[in-house]
């Protein structure tokens, strides 16, 4: 099971602020992103932005990240802090 | 109090300057950047303010920012402090204070914490406007 965060806009999109996935074991950035896409077609065009950055347990993913049983997911629209 | 913060009530910037200036008398020179909320947003007049954060991981970015400027630039302590939750137009939004021997270095390092704190930290302003809510997607 992997938790799924969404904030800002994303979180307006989804209507959630997080969910629980079961997702195969040990899976690529770009697998998971497939598998989000499929479960919420609301965000594929976020998606597909490359603006849009995904965190695992809290630090920033690279296409290398791979995802695994109990892991937080969060997907981070564009920052605008400060 | 935590040098490295994110809370709802405001802050004051006398203090956060006096809480840095605690640590070293060797300090010679402090830099402070304040953001605050202002009423116009690409000729939208704007009524309020909400920040929302990854609570967890904002703190430690923010966290990160100051031990980078500790590495990086020839400073001697930084506070930054920035608040969530609904604002208020002309509050106080975000405070970076840069201290070092000399002013130079704590400019450099100020300048530097702000844009890196735009870049890596996970918060999010939405505007509110008379016309509705948006949330912003860029930072200049």
């Amino acid at each position: 099971m992997v938790k799924i965060r969404f904030f800002a806009m994303l979180k307006n999109k989804v209507g959630q602020e997080e969910v629980k996935l079961d997702v195969p074991e040990n899976i690529s950035l770009e697998k998971f992103k497939q598998i989000l896409k499929k479960e919420f077609p609301a965000i594929t065009e976020f998606l597909d932005k490359k603006s849009i950055m995904i965190s695992v347990n809290q630090e920033f993913a690279t296409k290398n990240t791979m995802i695994k049983d109990g892991d937080e997911v969060a997907l981070l629209p564009p920052f605008s802090g400060g | 109090m935590e040098l490295v913060r994110i809370q709802k009530q405001d802050f004051s910037v006398t203090e956060e300057i006096e809480l840095v200036k605690a640590v070293s008398k060797s300090i010679g020179g402090v830099v402070v950047f304040l953001g605050t909320g202002r009423d116009i947003s690409k000729s939208e007049e704007i009524v309020r303010l909400d920040f929302e954060h990854y609570p967890g991981m904002a703190e430690k970015k923010l966290q990160e920012i100051r031990v980078r400027a500790l590495d990086n630039f020839n400073i001697i302590e930084m506070g930054i402090v920035h608040r969530i939750g609904k604002i208020e137009i002309g509050e106080n939004i975000v405070l970076i204070v840069a201290a070092a021997q000399h002013r130079n270095d704590a400019f450099m390092a100020c300048e530097w914490a702000i844009a890196e704190l735009k870049r890596i930290t996970p918060i999010w302003k939405k505007e509110i406007t008379k016309k509705g809510e948006v949330w912003v997607e860029e930072h200049p």
